[in-house]
């Protein structure tokens, strides 16, 4: 674990200073971990692994502003994890939830897993369903890698609103994943 | 859309994250909720007229020691339990330690007082409203705790509302402090803390539909 914990912790690190090559060496590692996470936990529901990594890696991305640099990188990350998958046992039911072990984060980084299945729900789609003023900033920043000022120029927006836009879209994006919109 | 390219488009442009986001929706949170419960009691309820004396006795200020100490436990809970994985390390402690304070005090304010005396001392003249005062105070500060809690990610929602709740409720007791008569502590340890666990039961109920994330 420690090897691991040092390794993605730095990353982080230097991804929220604005590194973004780092955050992406960290989200895919990441993937691995909470891949390997969910398999030994939802053997009965295998189809439901990767959509779950999906909504966590937006969940920490979003809620990457409550990593305190002075803390296990581990425990912040498992108590995510662990947190996205109750909610999920949640939304389906307590009978499921029973038959799922939830333990310590001590062996979180343990079972990494870089074979991916085919996530059953599409992003991409749900992207759809947000308002102009969120989707067209992450089309055009996050899809088609345009810098924000460039994204202003194109959409008529301010910088700030582009930058709010993505924001606010990728929030409401995790809102819809877990059926709250 | 694979893993893959979702980590692609969340790494993209993602710029540097903000890291002081905790404290300052706090700050936001506190300051906001405390003007308006502020403003409240003194339109609707009115400052004591002796409050001028009444800061000179003892017996003030162990009031509002025993309801500071819950509102600094609370924050500090609240702020903890924002925050995935962070420990809560011994502030419950800290929250235990003022409320059997409170009830020491009164014990030894009750055994030693005069029996003809102590239904007065536990009753006071204002026990049927200084509960559902104090919750009324707390509705601001918990509205902005709860803002500022949904702004981070607390994962034990059911505590993390009864907490926000019972910092709201602490926060309102403090202010109702500066209108409320009744000075002893038999009072303040019982009728006070209804008032506080009221916001931290409606709290806990409501965690999990207020606090998802």
């Amino acid at each position: 674990m420690g090897a691991a914990e040092d390794r993605l912790r730095s990353l982080l690190i230097r991804a929220v200073a604005g590194d973004e090559q780092s955050y992406h060496q960290f989200l895919t590692a990441l993937s691995a971990h909470l891949r390997g996470y969910f398999r030994k936990r939802l053997v009965q529901l295998p189809g439901e692994i990767e959509d779950l990594v999906q909504e966590s890696l937006l969940a920490v991305h979003n809620q990457r502003h409550t990593y305190d640099a002075q803390r296990p990188l581990t425990s912040w990350v498992h108590a995510i994890a662990k947190y996205k998958l109750i909610d999920l046992l949640r939304r389906r039911s307590h009978r499921e939830s029973q038959s799922v072990s939830l333990d310590d984060a001590n062996d979180f980084l343990s079972y990494p897993d870089t074979d991916a299945a085919d996530a059953r729900r599409d992003l991409l789609k749900l992207l759809d369903q947000l308002p102009e003023r969120q989707r067209l900033p992450i089309v055009h920043t996050k899809l088609d890698g345009l810098s924000v000022a460039d994204a202003a120029k194109l959409t008529g927006m301010s910088e700030s609103a582009v930058k709010v836009g993505v924001h606010r879209g990728l929030k409401a994006l995790a809102a819809i994943v877990r059926g709250d919109a | 859309m694979s893993t893959g390219d979702l980590v692609t488009l969340l790494a993209t442009g993602a710029g540097a994250a903000t890291t002081d986001a905790t404290s300052r929706r706090f700050a936001i949170a506190m300051t906001c909720g405390t003007v308006v419960a502020m403003l409240l009691m003194i339109f609707l309820l009115g400052v004591r007229p002796d409050l001028r004396e009444a800061i000179f006795l003892p017996k003030f200020w162990i009031k509002v020691a025993f309801v500071g100490c819950v509102a600094a436990a609370t924050l500090l809970l609240s702020i903890r339990l924002s925050l995935p994985g962070f420990p809560l390390g011994r502030a419950p402690v800290g929250l235990a330690i003022p409320v059997f304070a409170i009830w020491a005090v009164a014990a030894t304010a009750l055994f030693n007082g005069d029996p003809a005396q102590r239904a007065q001392m536990f009753f006071g003249d204002t026990w049927v409203v200084c509960p559902f005062l104090i919750a009324m105070l707390s509705v601001p500060i918990f509205a902005g705790v709860i803002w500022a809690m949904r702004g981070l990610a607390p994962t034990r929602l059911r505590l993390a509302g009864g907490i926000a709740g019972l910092l709201a409720g602490a926060t309102g007791a403090l202010i109702y402090c500066l209108h409320c008569p009744e000075m002893e502590a038999p009072f303040v340890g019982f009728w006070y803390l209804l008032g506080m666990l009221i916001p931290a039961g409606i709290g806990a109920l409501s965690g999990r539909r207020l606090l998802r994330w």
